[in-house]
């Protein structure tokens, strides 16, 4: 049991000092640095297209199910796909992930020009 | 083995203190390696509390009695599956589950939003940590899992019969898992605050957990609803009882963050509502644990334990105030970005259904914590019960189910009149459809029920009608015939149809309420065998006794030494409907001044009702044989004086055949209360909509997004 004991806690301070570890390891490098800081950027932003994109779809279905006038429908899916569009830009301003796996980092559009069936 | 359980509660508690210190250290400094170690110990914790957990299910089911919880809640006797689940049926063992719980949960939305919100997660980690540390902490200075009795005793005292039932092994973990999902969203939205981000991302994050938790509360409640129908021979599936009360509460305002939660995505509105029912549905959380583990208030599932009601009421205490603190020094930047558009709009109805579900938690929170407020204001402790409950709880409910069927039929933002106007045509239709379908049938007399039904046929009629609009049009854009046009349909909008489909789950759960409670039948009488009894339109007859002693014929695995029952003819209208075997099982006691012979069954009796349900209603018996019949109680007297503990079984044989031979009259409980089936179908509908709206978007098919691509979508989205 002591034994067992004991290969825990080296566990347990091998997983909670890793990232200590890594850091002393790497210390040229800022760790909260800008490669972090854009990569979060664009994931926040990248989940904030999407749910951006489940908007202008909530639209057009209300639309489609007779909830919204055309004219409301117009006005709201403009002012939506507006919206989206900024999203768009504030993602291409950031610099291109460095990623080894460039397709990691992007996603298919998913219905822009939101349609029912995508 | 015992010494293994005890170090990893050490050790995780240890791990806590210094989560918590990194994951602050780390957020205040911007030294992201430290709120990563902070992460880490979370998954740390989580192993720890893996290897604890398994330690104690491997002494369950060992029967290593050493372990005194071992001995208090099990025996060589209980059934393997029992024996497996009687860890979370001790003080101890709950705890420790529920800690477990939640250092799972904590890691998986941790490990899931690694990559964002790094302030906000490095502050929910430390939140997080603390409650684990609580419950840790908890086991190690007032309930010690691990804590052991040498020399071990030969045999344990054995499962409470009222927990050998299948839906008790999976009731706490569901409730637990409830209870410890609730606090995700609470530590994030605490987060949100403490790091002064309080947008949109933090709630997008911590949506599908808020779900989760919603619907794991929501299966945890249903279960225990089941187990009090069919296991506690009263024949009711809902009373009120606090600890009852204690998980419907969070799910109320969970419910209703879930709904505003939509308002904040979309419009930028509610957020001080929002984070404020985030830290209430937590709070509420940790409340309903601080119900069942401290024994304050009576109720079945009391476990008492007066030692653990000072640690709790000062971590209510400390979330409430820090809550409230946090709320208003952030008001201002808590201020909604919208306004709202119009009454008339999905947002609106949202709003009203929020306001009726924090009504109804405050009418059960009134209800369930009065006798502590009357006993500190009054100095006498008072108390409400099912009637009081019913008063509030039912036009609120009606309102409710009122409102899930109005807003699938109103647009986002404005709906104008006339779209109104012709959305509301067919569930208004079904409504009075309905109304004059039950008034025909000479039902008026209940017009609770009544309004319960139309407003049921109200959301029956709304959500039908998007389902149609919705197939009918995705079959104008894509060709696609019904089947796969409604498959895509929901598979492309799981949000709104599996939200839809919950909402249908409600209404039919409602409906099955609404009839069971007001057109029930009972009848509670004494019977000898040849005897019968009219209730409703069911004629019941005794036949004949029954008598089983058990370990050699339980194949129902209750556990008990002798089980006493009736046969049970059921006919209506001269038509023989089915065949009902109640019983009774007597268990052994502790009590040695019971006898020999006396404490084989002295022990509390259990009902095994016996029950045929259908979809149109429940035949519903159980029988109280009586025991202190003085040809019963003579056997059981000389069996005490004549006979030792190793030949007692001998008299408990005399005992049965004595029972089938000259049985006396019993007394008989019977119930007819239609459409109960509705109410666990209404479950299984929501549980399944539930999980159709939680569910992950088909996985995005990643590719390079060309420049060109992009530039020809942002013109695609400039031309509008």
């Amino acid at each position: 049991m002591l034994l067992i004991s004991l290969a825990l806690v080296a566990l347990v301070v091998l997983i909670v000092s890793a990232p200590l570890r890594t850091r002393a390891a790497a210390s040229g490098e800022e760790p909260g640095g800008r490669a972090a800081n854009q990569r979060e950027q664009r994931e926040e932003l990248e989940a904030e297209r999407e749910a951006k994109y489940r908007e202008i779809r909530d639209a057009e279905l209300d639309f489609r199910t007779g909830k919204l006038s055309q004219e409301d429908y117009r006005a709201i899916d403009g002012a939506l796909r507006t919206q989206a569009l900024e999203i768009l830009n504030r993602l291409d301003a950031l610099e291109p992930a460095a990623s080894p796996e460039p397709a990691e980092s992007e996603r298919r559009e998913q219905s822009a020009p939101a349609r029912l069936d995508g | 083995m015992a010494g293994l359980g005890f170090a990893c509660l050490l050790l995780a508690l240890a791990v806590c203190a210094y989560g918590i210190c990194a994951s602050i250290y780390g957020v205040r400094t911007g030294r992201v390696e430290f709120s990563e170690s902070g992460r880490r110990g979370v998954y740390a914790l989580a192993c720890l509390l893996t290897v604890a957990f398994a330690v104690l299910e491997i002494a369950f089911l060992r029967n290593d009695f050493s372990f005194n919880t071992v001995a208090d809640t099990s025996s060589r006797t209980t059934p393997t599956l029992y024996r497996a689940a009687a860890v979370w049926s001790s003080q101890e063992g709950s705890l420790l589950l529920w800690a477990w719980l939640l250092s799972m949960w904590a890691s998986l939305a941790l490990f899931l939003t690694r990559r964002r919100m790094r302030d906000i997660a490095a502050y929910a980690t430390a939140i997080l940590l603390g409650f684990a540390g609580f419950f840790v902490s908890l086991m190690i200075f007032y309930a010690n899992p691990f804590k052991t009795t040498s020399p071990a005793p030969a045999e344990g005292v054995g499962l409470d019969p009222l927990l050998r039932f299948p839906t008790m092994m999976i009731h706490p973990p569901m409730l637990y898992s409830g209870y410890t999902l609730c606090t995700i969203p609470l530590a994030f939205g605490m987060g949100a605050l403490l790091a002064r981000r309080v947008d949109a991302d933090w709630i997008r994050s911590i949506r599908r957990f808020a779900f989760a938790a919603w619907l794991a509360l929501g299966v945890g409640i249903l279960l225990g609803a089941r187990w009090s129908y069919a296991e506690l021979g009263w024949g009711g599936y809902w009373g009120w009882d606090a600890v009852e009360n204690a998980s419907l509460m969070p799910w109320l305002t969970g419910t209703a963050f879930l709904h505003s939660l939509m308002i904040q995505e979309k419009r930028g509105m509610l957020k001080v509502w929002n984070i404020s029912l985030v830290l209430a549905t937590g709070t509420l959380a940790i409340m309903g644990t601080f119900l069942v583990r401290s024994g304050v208030l009576n109720s079945i599932h009391a476990f008492g334990g007066a030692t653990l009601g000072v640690p709790f009421v000062t971590l209510i205490g400390v979330l409430i105030g820090s809550s409230i603190y946090l709320v208003v020094s952030r008001r201002d930047m808590l201020r909604s970005e919208h306004r709202l558009d119009s009454l008339l709009s999905r947002e609106s109805v949202f709003i009203a259904n929020n306001v009726v579900l924090v009504g109804l938690c405050f009418v059960v929170f009134w209800g369930t914590y009065f006798p502590l407020i009357s006993a500190a204001l009054t100095g006498q402790e008072a108390s409400v019960g099912p009637p009081w409950f019913d008063r509030y709880t039912v036009p609120l409910a009606l309102i409710l189910v009122l409102l899930s069927g109005i807003g699938p039929v109103i647009a986002w933002r404005r709906a104008t009149l006339a779209n109104a106007r012709r959305n509301f045509i067919v569930p208004v239709g079904a409504s009075l459809a309905t109304l004059a379908l039950l008034t025909g049938l000479g039902l008026a007399h209940k017009p609770l029920a009544i309004a319960m039904f139309c407003c049921a046929a109200f959301v029956f009629g709304s959500v039908g009608q998007e389902f149609y609009r919705g197939v009918r049009a995705r079959r104008a854009m894509a060709g696609e015939a019904v089947p796969r046009a409604l498959v895509a349909l929901v598979r492309r909008n799981r949000r709104r149809y599996g939200g839809y489909i919950v909402h249908i789950g409600i209404a039919v759960l409602f409906v099955g309420v609404a009839a069971s409670s007001s057109f029930q039948h009972a009848s509670e009488l004494g019977l000898s065998p040849g005897q019968s009894t009219r209730v409703g339109s069911y004629t019941l007859r005794y036949v004949r006794p029954t008598a089983t002693i058990t370990p050699r014929n339980d194949a129902a695995h209750t556990g008990s030494t002798m089980s006493l029952g009736a046969v049970i003819d059921v006919s209506r209208g001269g038509r023989h409907v089915a065949t009902l075997t109640p019983s009774e099982g007597f268990y052994a006691s502790q009590d040695p001044t019971q006898g020999s012979v006396g404490s084989l069954i002295g022990g509390q009796p259990v009902s095994h009702i016996a029950n045929d349900s259908s979809f149109t209603r429940d035949v519903w018996t159980a029988i109280a044989p009586d025991m202190e019949a003085p040809a019963l109680a003579k056997i059981v007297k000389a069996g005490n004086a004549t006979l030792g503990p190793e030949d007692a079984i001998v008299a408990i044989g005399y005992l049965a055949r004595a029972y089938l031979k000259n049985p006396p009259p019993a007394q008989f409980h019977f119930i007819v209360s239609p459409m109960v089936m509705w109410i666990w179908t209404g479950g299984l509908i929501v549980f399944g909509g539930g999980l159709i709206a939680i569910w992950p978007a088909p996985s995005t098919v990643r590719r390079r997004v060309t420049a060109r691509s992009r530039a020809r979508r942002a013109r695609g989205m400039a031309r509008a």
